[in-house]
């Protein structure tokens, strides 16, 4: 079995001699075996650190939990520098954390949490940070800024927070390289291991966007134009 | 130079490190070998230990007694109540910065059930507890906009006479050293249990860098043979299957389908029980068929998901296949009631750490207390003591440099992938659930071998560029530092306590109730 990693230019490697590996384990044996140069981040092995995301035939994929087929061409994610061979640099991608204030802002007295309250984000808190969507996003194309689709779960999972206390402060910030921004093409959705739906968090952001009196400037640019008249 | 505090490793330990360091006032930078979310924190998954207002037929006492039994009589009473009473106050903490706890019908933080515990003790968050609790920890680092600087791969430490002036790291983008400075340091690198390689349940980067390069810096480690195996790890991948899946009630069974433990004994006693039915020819496997998969899918999501993934059974209909690997390692570097080592100013938490809470024996659940009640101690214990001290800035990285051209002349006659792979071998065989002089000595001098060949395996990567190759290599060395001292423990404790069983010396001696410490000397004090 052969399979293709894009370094400088596409490399192939004959790992006839596993059977049913995952791409990780496959990785790990060129390397160790047959080219130590060949460069690729790993941790946990078990989906859950986020650190081995790469794209296999043009989709993204946990290296650690996808199983190898003949012919299948290994390249680094999309919308972040890379490094070297299959090392991308994520400073930027994490730096859109900051940016959306994805963070609790605590209330004075912490209210319980229900079952009811803790089911309505435990699912975007289950993230892993591996950034899957981010390089599947289309919209990076276009906007380098884009606050992105992990962020901008990452918002929505403390907007849904009942121990939030100012869930305004995040939802002005996201307004702009923001929600407005995403095309709703479920990319995001397709990749992710965790079964997180950013779009569909991006969308309950945007209904609590204009709870909170904001529009769709989509929609505002084509009022705008009546207000000359 | 004043107020600053240089904090090794994103873990959770590390985080609530600066977390509170910050608090206390210090300008705070995080260095990480990675990412800040990527640490081995992510992969604890059963929950963390804390008797609340509202848990049942539990108590703070019950806590510390089932804590001090586990740990066999080499834990410190002292520092073990410090643990179990300031729980509540973690937990509390922690939900209050949003991790998502489950919940009971009444809006509590539920409780489940793990081995060794007489109640219903650790909160969880399904089984993704350190995944949430570490998100959540990342999320407030980045709101008080703490520095964290990341792919940086700890050298050395620096010191002037015994105190501490800065780090030396390799910027692993440019190949470069590069030299931090500051008034101290907390270390929080996580264990080195990878020394067990493919039997290991630990994330690849488990290496113990901040140990070895403590010991070098001058620092004491100690109880480094205690090193804790996990009952039930997949059979071909050795991926984690939570404790909490025999809490909840699943069995153990043998391939006659017989039970043959109490599934909720502590680790030690379980992971051994396993490993005799094992040395029978018995296949072993987890058998939680009769949870249901209503429970399995609220409970144990990543359970099944993982058995599905990496074993390919499912767990609502197959028998799981597992074994006993190398999980958590107790022995780390000594520190005083502040989380201070021998060497002044320097800090350390989390697993790198030996607060002597969990003695020859961890209990699930204590290690995610652990790294926030330590976690906090070093934090503001760090700050202090930059606020009331000042470092020359001007250190210098001579040293380290040196280091990486020496490794530069090494040759490339042995490939140290096959020598690492044959240490962990070595290790599950000879220094694991089972030990005895023979063995011991034997790996002892493997390991000497290794070391004297050092200068054979060289570094085939001579790219300054992201040089995994080296960084690997740099870790294996660490983790040949280290094996030697666990054997060095090993063999000197002539006895078997806890998760040290000797089958030559299989009953526990009271002379060996005390703790190994070591130097880079050798043992200073037993």
């Amino acid at each position: 079995m052969n399979i293709k990693i894009k370094r400088d230019e596409l490399v192939e490697y004959n790992v006839s001699e596993l059977k049913g590996a995952t791409l990780l384990e496959t990785l790990n044996y060129i390397k160790t075996k047959i080219d130590p140069t060949l460069t690729y981040s790993s941790g946990c092995r078990s989906s859950v650190c986020g650190s081995c995301a790469v794209r296999v035939n043009e989709k993204e994929v946990l290296a650690c939990s996808y199983k190898v087929q003949e012919g299948d061409v290994i390249e680094p994610l999309k919308n972040v520098e890379v490094i070297r061979d299959l090392v991308v640099n994520m400073d930027k991608a994490y730096e859109f954390n900051a940016k959306s204030k994805a963070w609790i802002n605590k209330s004075a007295s912490t209210p319980d949490v229900t079952q009811e309250n803790e089911k309505l984000n435990e699912v975007q808190s289950d993230c892993i940070l591996c950034a899957s969507c981010y390089s599947a996003c289309p919209v990076y194309a276009v906007n380098p800024e884009f606050k992105g689709p992990f962020s901008l779960t990452r918002v929505y999972k403390y907007v849904s927070d009942v121990r939030d206390s100012d869930a305004k402060e995040k939802i002005d910030v996201i307004q702009t390289n923001g929600i407005w921004d995403c095309t709703l093409c479920n990319e995001c959705t397709m990749v992710c291991p965790q079964d997180i739906s950013s779009k569909a968090d991006i969308e309950k952001l945007r209904m609590k966007s204009t709870q909170y009196g904001y529009m769709d400037p989509n929609f505002g640019s084509f009022d705008g134009g009546l207000d000359f008249l | 130079m004043q107020n600053k505090v240089l904090v090794i490793g994103s873990g959770g330990a590390g985080l609530v490190a600066a977390l509170n360091a910050h608090e206390a006032g210090a300008d705070v930078t995080v260095l990480t070998k990675d990412y800040p979310t990527r640490a081995q924190t992510s992969m604890a998954q059963g929950g963390i230990n804390a008797v609340l207002k509202h848990s049942q037929n539990d108590s703070v006492e019950a806590h510390i007694a089932n804590t001090l039994k586990s740990a066999h009589g080499i834990a410190s009473e002292e520092e073990v109540k410090k643990l179990c009473t300031e729980a509540v106050d973690a937990v509390e903490w922690l939900d209050n910065i949003g991790v998502q706890f489950s919940r009971t019908k009444d809006g509590k933080i539920a409780h489940r059930r793990l081995g060794g515990a007489s109640g219903d003790r650790a909160c969880y968050a399904q089984d993704y507890t350190g995944l949430k609790i570490l998100h959540t920890l990342y999320d407030q680092v980045i709101s008080k906009n703490i520095e964290i600087i990341n792919d940086r791969f700890l050298l050395d430490i620096i010191t002037k006479q015994n105190k501490v002036e800065g780090v030396s790291v390799l910027n692993k983008r440019s190949g470069e050293v590069e030299v931090y400075s500051a008034n101290a340091v907390v270390l929080a690198t996580g264990g080195y249990a990878r020394i067990y390689d493919k039997h290991s349940t630990n994330a690849v980067g488990t290496s113990g860098d901040g140990i070895a390069a403590a010991i070098r810096a001058g620092a004491r480690v100690s109880d480094m043979e205690f090193v804790q195996f996990h009952p039930t790890a997949l059979k071909n991948s050795s991926i984690l299957i939570s404790e909490s899946a025999r809490g909840a009630g699943g069995h153990l069974l043998n391939s006659k389908s017989e039970r043959f433990v109490d599934e909720l004994l502590p680790r030690d006693e379980v992971a051994r029980a396993i490993h005799e039915e094992m040395q029978k020819g018995e296949d072993i496997f987890l058998d939680i068929r009769h949870l249901g998969e209503e429970f399995i899918d609220e409970e144990l999501p990543q359970e099944r998901k993982l058995a599905k993934l990496y074993e390919n059974v499912d767990p609502v209909y197959d028998l799981i296949p597992i074994k006993p690997v190398a999980h958590y390692t107790m022995g780390g570097i000594e520190v005083d009631k502040n989380s201070q080592t021998k060497v002044e100013g320097l800090f350390a938490c989390g697993e790198c750490a030996n607060h002597r809470v969990h003695g020859a024996n961890r209990l699930g659940g204590n290690s995610l207390l652990e790294l926030v009640v330590f976690g906090r101690e070093a934090g503001v214990s760090a700050a202090d003591y930059a606020k009331n001290i000042s470092v020359d800035a001007s250190v210098d990285k001579i040293e380290s440099n040196n280091i990486l051209d020496e490794i530069n002349t090494y040759t490339n006659d042995i490939n140290f992938y096959e020598a690492r792979t044959a240490l962990g071998d070595m290790f599950y065989k000879n220094v694991g659930i089972s030990r005895d002089k023979k063995s011991l000595q034997e790996s002892l001098k493997t390991i000497k071998d290794y070391i004297s060949k050092l200068h054979l395996m060289g570094v085939k990567d001579k790219s300054k560029i992201y040089n995994t190759n080296l960084i690997e290599f740099l870790e294996f060395k660490n983790m040949l530092e280290l094996s030697r001292l666990v054997l060095k423990g090993a063999l000197d404790r002539e006895e078997s306590r806890g998760a040290h069983y000797r089958s030559d010396f299989p009953n526990e001696n009271e002379a060996y109730a005390k703790h190994t410490i070591v130097d880079i000397n050798g043992v200073v004090a037993s």
